[in-house]
């Protein structure tokens, strides 16, 4: 723990490194076309599905409401696409990272819980009742998914004594913290698909309210808002990697590569599991958030932290 | 430098941020004027190399102003958070009160002897401050703890309209319990 387990590199490697992420996302969206695609059976493939989507919204009108809230609603649609850029920061790819912050966890858990801002920001903002309507649905799955999420954070921090992201994936030099901390695992993939408003936690787009969150959302402003879910797919993927599988340990090839493999794999199963689960009802997932998955996690902390201080 | 200058900077934001919160006539913006107003502090806090505690900050703060969304839609009568009002309440007895705060704080600031600093900062901050909170301390910090869910979960019991009685019938021996909103549980 004495050196730096990760090498700070230059600032203006954000460029390449947001790039990156932005080709993870496309990556995403092309898995998620090729999926919809062939479940509609529309479509030769399902590259037209994400690019053809690029398109047609690059060139859409905007949408204008009655006394919208104009400024909190575009803050609250770009801002997914900046929380997951934020995220990143704290990420180490194999050996180099952008911020080695000492309380890299934490800073992930600030920014996820921007999303109970943002989203509902692009709920209130279109002064809809269909989106507003979605934007509480959000905040009543936060209540459910939060506590659980923070707590999951806590244990891989407590497996490796340290919030930093770089020392928690060094920590993992013998044994993945995905194997002894799976319930752990679980929520924080749980809390990721929920930032990213994707899949179970999708009612608050929810076709029987019109799309509700995204109901007002055109043009340019729904490119950023669907860009930025699957950009924080990808984030919250590429953060699991330190966090819970090991970072960059692989045979052969070099840390870096394993880092995105891990990645892209952990994105494909985000994105494949949109199909496979059912809506979280957000009143029903309520009871199950605080009196199943806190527990769970509870109780993996507590596993964690007597084997930690078994260790010491 | 640049620290400064962001430092300063952030102060001004934070200061007119704050100031927005009583201008917007919007409860919305109210609420997030205010939370950009603790983000500038908590990236204050940031700067002064206090990391947890900057980033902690920022965290409760956006939290806590999407919580206070929810509960000012729900909670007001006639939904005024959905229209215009106006978000200053009894201004002339408010401004003689801030103003008069403001100069004691100011007073306090400019006239205390403020000490030279002894030793040097801690190598790793946050470990520092979970010592001094959790160490000698851990005692009181545990007993404040308690006592402050009791007063949460009394709180709620005191409030609530329906008791156990309603949900779990006069013998206590309805199961499930007759709940106006069945949970994701099954019970």
């Amino acid at each position: 723990m004495s050196e730096a387990a990760v090498t700070v590199v230059h600032a203006g490697w954000a460029v390449p490194a947001a790039g990156l992420l932005g080709l993870l996302a496309v990556a995403g969206a092309v898995l998620d076309g090729f999926l919809t695609a062939r479940t509609t059976g529309t479509g030769s493939s399902g590259l037209s599905q994400p690019f053809g989507e690029v398109a047609r919204l690059m060139r859409q009108r905007r949408r204008t409401t009655v006394a919208a809230d104009s400024l909190l609603w575009r803050i609250g649609g770009s801002g997914l696409l900046l929380m997951a850029l934020m995220i990143i920061t704290v990420v180490p790819l194999g050996r180099w990272t952008l911020f080695d912050l000492d309380v890299g966890v934490i800073w992930f858990n600030a920014m996820d819980v921007l999303a109970w801002a943002f989203v509902w920001l692009t709920g209130w903002g279109a002064n809809s009742a269909h989106s507003l309507v979605g934007g509480y649905r959000f905040l009543a799955h936060g209540l459910a998914y939060e506590l659980p999420l923070m707590f999951a954070l806590v244990a891989p921090a407590v497996g490796a004594s340290s919030l930093n992201v770089g020392e928690i994936a060094a920590a993992q030099q013998g044994l993945w913290f995905v194997v002894w901390m799976p319930v752990a695992f679980l929520v924080f993939c749980m809390g990721v698909l929920a930032i990213a408003v994707w899949g179970p936690f999708s009612p608050a787009l929810g076709a029987d309210v019109a799309g509700g969150v995204t109901a007002e959302l055109s043009g340019v402003d729904r490119l950023l808002f669907q860009g930025g879910r699957y950009a924080l797919l990808a984030a919250g993927a590429a953060f699991a990697v330190p966090m819970f599988l090991g970072g960059g340990a692989g045979p052969l090839l070099p840390a870096w590569a394993w880092v995105l493999i891990k990645t892209l794999a952990l994105l494909a199963v985000f994105v494949w599991l949109r199909r496979r689960l059912p809506a979280a009802r957000p009143d029903v997932f309520m009871e199950a958030g605080w009196l199943v998955l806190l527990p769970a996690v509870l109780l993996q902390d507590l596993i964690v932290a007597v084997v930690a201080a078994g260790r010491s | 430098m640049i620290t400064h200058v962001a430092f300063w900077a952030l102060a001004v934001v934070a200061v007119l941020a704050g100031a927005a919160v009583f201008i917007v006539n919007s409860m919305a913006r109210a609420s997030y004027a205010l939370a950009v107003s603790f983000i500038a502090v908590g990236v204050q806090v940031l700067l002064m190399q206090q990391n947890y505690v900057g980033v902690v900050t920022i965290l409760m703060m956006v939290m806590e102003m999407a919580v206070m969304a929810v509960y000012m839609v729900m909670f007001m009568g006639m939904n005024p958070a959905l229209m215009p009002m106006s978000m200053v309440h009894d201004n002339r007895h408010a401004l003689a009160v801030s103003i008069g705060v403001f100069v004691l704080l100011a007073a306090g600031v400019l006239l205390v002897p403020w000490p030279t600093r002894r030793g040097a900062p801690p190598v790793d901050v946050t470990e520092a401050l979970g010592e001094e909170l959790m160490g000698p301390k851990m005692l009181v910090m545990t007993g404040v703890g308690a006592v402050m869910a009791v007063t949460i979960i009394a709180g709620v019991v005191l409030a609530a309209h329906r008791t156990r009685y309603d949900r779990f019938g006069d013998d206590l021996r309805r199961r499930p319990a007759d709940d106006p909103q069945p949970g994701g549980v099954g019970r």
